[in-house]
């Protein structure tokens, strides 16, 4: 009973404490960030925005289509700013900026692999989802195929993607948090959960889509003020790159390597094969896939890429022009640096350092704030898409066999939310202590090698049959799984076992391979009655793709 | 879809004018990308130097900023051009489709 009754008191005392610790006292602590007043009072506007949005989606979500489609009645520019938004991770605007102004040239080709999967997208997928889909990219893979097994299969596959990416950024919004809001880590975690399960409870993909398009605007112009007030300052108010590159060249420790490609791409088989992973991968995230659902009909999904690839090469021009500056104006900076001479917070901090260096503690303030209401947007649209695996795919389609009442499918929905924002608090603490880079790998090598090729080939190939689809699926899920685990990056770094079994950090190439293999033999040895049905079926199948006749239509009201 | 239904599109001629129009105008695009992007990850598998030169005499800025820059742009560029023929001639010939079968 004692150590009951003071377990809870250390709760309620160091509750008491975060709270204070939000509210501007600084109890002490030596490693978190001061606490940053402006940044504060603009992540509670965000916040307290955000939640007007979901009231007000909450009134104008009751049917299941709400719910996971936003009604579709979301147009193309709306669905492109929203793409931009679930793509552009706080992750990849700290990650690849850093990068840039650590190694210069070699972050530019980092970026531009993550930019090329969209255009494969446009071309191959979106038009076919949207007028094959209702509102996961299950219902495109079971389309005139046996539902259960495939149904099982993809969701499972979301699932993993869901999961993965989910440790990933919550990992990285409670450290980010540590250091730009000085929250503890705990706390940081458990806010991001609860606020996501108000935004996908309430408002469904309605709210989901708006959080997610208020933060890529804000994004977008936080990242072009910093970059241009940068690029002033940094070439001497020319806007000269040459003379930005100039100065960088000076100042780097790297000197002129700076400018030219480095040590990223050595060996072709990982470049090809990080390449693969990051195109296709692309177009297997279930979050992504889910928004072409989300729009009326096939030309605002054709609309939406379309804006979205803009959106966000843009946004890598400018983490390009942030990382040069950054070298510029912060490497020589006392005021930025830790007394080894290294940037304070690591590289990862050098965008929001920089936003103090141009900007002071209101910039700096802003663009903490756009960092977490970005995490806030992401994480929101992988749980959204995860409970829609659980009650639209599992529980409705395989669980139910199709026979459910709507109203009970939205309540799973909502249930399945809360399980997975409970879920996503707990991973976040556990896996605090863990380096969790390798996971953006792994992430996309599932969705390339499990989600993608299915995809792809249900539309494509008129005699694909279940069993090849089963068997290139799971097998594509395995075998990326199993050589991440077995390869370097795992085997060697994380689990410190020696020298590698898979000699390869990037398992695309080999795991994609299995996976088609796996479904065009599964199919062509396939002699079933039920292939040779599922063959047939596809000129209907076909024809609707094609044509949009019989696609799910644009919202009634 | 009922199969009657089915089988007007099909043997409508439209329809295999949209068929073959778009699915050889999507492939060659995608196929593109796929040449611009690997050439550009092959070049710097094997030629680091074409893309660390000077782009004119003297400059610090190199050919490699142009060139990735460019990639990242004909990303954008292609994705037009594909929605720019799809949302004119393409929806044209589907709700043409539409209008015969429906």
């Amino acid at each position: 009973m004692r150590r009951w009754q003071s377990a809870l008191m250390v709760v309620v005392l160091s509750l008491v404490a975060g709270v204070a610790l939000a509210a501007g006292g600084d109890m002490g602590e030596v490693k978190k960030q001061a606490v940053n007043v402006p940044a504060i009072v603009m992540f509670l506007a965000f916040v307290a925005a955000t939640l007007g949005i979901t009231y007000w989606a909450a009134q104008r979500t009751k049917t299941a289509k709400d719910f996971y489609a936003a009604g579709g009645g979301i147009t193309g520019f709306q669905n492109g700013l929203a793409i931009a938004g679930d793509y552009m991770s706080a992750a990849s605007f700290l990650g690849i900026s850093g990068l840039v102004f650590m190694n210069g040239y070699d972050g530019l080709i980092y970026s531009v692999g993550w930019l090329v999967g969209w255009p494969i997208i446009m071309f191959l997928i979106a038009e076919q989802l949207r007028n094959l889909g209702k509102y996961t990219y299950a219902d495109v893979v079971s389309y005139r195929f046996q539902r259960v097994p495939m149904r099982v299969m993809a969701a499972t596959g979301s699932l993993v993607v869901v999961v993965l990416y989910l440790i990933g950024q919550m990992v990285g919004a409670g450290k980010l948090i540590q250091v730009l809001f000085g929250l503890d880590y705990v706390y940081a975690v458990t806010i991001v959960g609860i606020l996501i399960i108000l935004y996908v409870t309430f408002g469904g993909m309605l709210a989901t889509t708006w959080v997610q398009i208020i933060k890529a605007c804000l994004l977008l112009g936080g990242a072009t003020i910093i970059a241009f007030s940068a690029l002033y300052m940094a070439s001497d108010g020319t806007f000269s790159l040459e003379k930005l590159f100039q100065k960088a060249v000076e100042i780097s420790p790297k000197k002129d390597a700076v400018m030219k490609p480095g040590t990223l791409v050595t060996n072709p088989v990982e470049a090809i094969s990080l390449g693969l992973a990051l195109m296709f991968g692309t177009a297997g995230l279930p979050h992504i896939l889910m928004r072409f659902f989300t729009v009326p009909n096939a030309r605002e999904a054709r609309k939406s890429v379309f804006f979205a690839t803009g959106f966000i090469g843009y946004f890598y021009i400018l983490t390009f022009i942030i990382g040069f500056s950054a070298i510029v104006l912060l490497t020589t900076n006392p005021a930025f640096l830790d007394a080894a001479g290294k940037l304070k917070g690591g590289q990862n901090m050098a965008a929001v350092q920089l936003s103090a260096a141009v900007g002071g503690d209101l910039l700096l303030g802003f663009i903490s704030a756009v960092a977490f209401a970005t995490i806030l947007a992401v994480v929101s649209g992988l749980t959204l898409a995860g409970a829609s695996a659980i009650s639209h795919d599992l529980y409705a389609n395989v669980f139910a066999h199709g026979d459910v009442d709507e109203q009970k499918e939205v309540r799973i929905s909502k249930m399945a939310t809360v399980a997975l924002g409970i879920i996503a608090i707990l991973l976040g603490i556990a896996f605090e202590q863990q380096n969790v880079a390798y996971l953006v790998g792994l992430t996309f090598a599932v969705a390339a090698s499990a989600n993608f090729p299915i995809l792809i080939v249900s539309v494509f190939w008129s005699k694909m049959t279940t069993k090849g689809a089963l068997l290139g699926g799971w097998l594509g899920l395995i075998s990326s799984t199993l050589f991440v685990i077995l390869g370097p990056t795992v085997w060697t770094d994380v689990l410190k076992l020696g020298d590698p079994i898979f000699p390869y950090k990037n398992p695309a190439l080999f795991s994609m391979t299995i996976s088609f293999l796996g479904i065009i033999i599964g199919s062509l040895m396939d002699n079933s009655d039920n292939a040779k049905q599922e063959c047939a079926a596809y000129a209907a199948q076909d024809v609707r793709c094609q044509t949009g006749i019989g696609a799910e239509g644009a919202a009634s009201h | 879809m009922q199969q009657d239904l089915v089988h007007a599109i099909k043997s409508n001629p439209k329809y295999h004018e949209l068929v073959s129009k778009r699915s050889s105008f999507a492939w060659t695009l995608a196929a593109a990308m796929l040449v611009i992007y690997y050439g550009f990850i092959l070049i710097i598998a094997f030629n680091k130097e074409f893309l660390a030169q000077s782009l004119w005499t003297g400059s610090v800025t190199t050919v490699g900023i142009p060139v990735g820059v460019g990639v990242i742009l004909s990303a954008f560029i292609l994705t037009g051009i594909y929605v720019f023929r799809a949302n004119a001639e393409f929806d044209r010939l589907t709700n043409e489709i539409k209008e015969e079968v429906l």
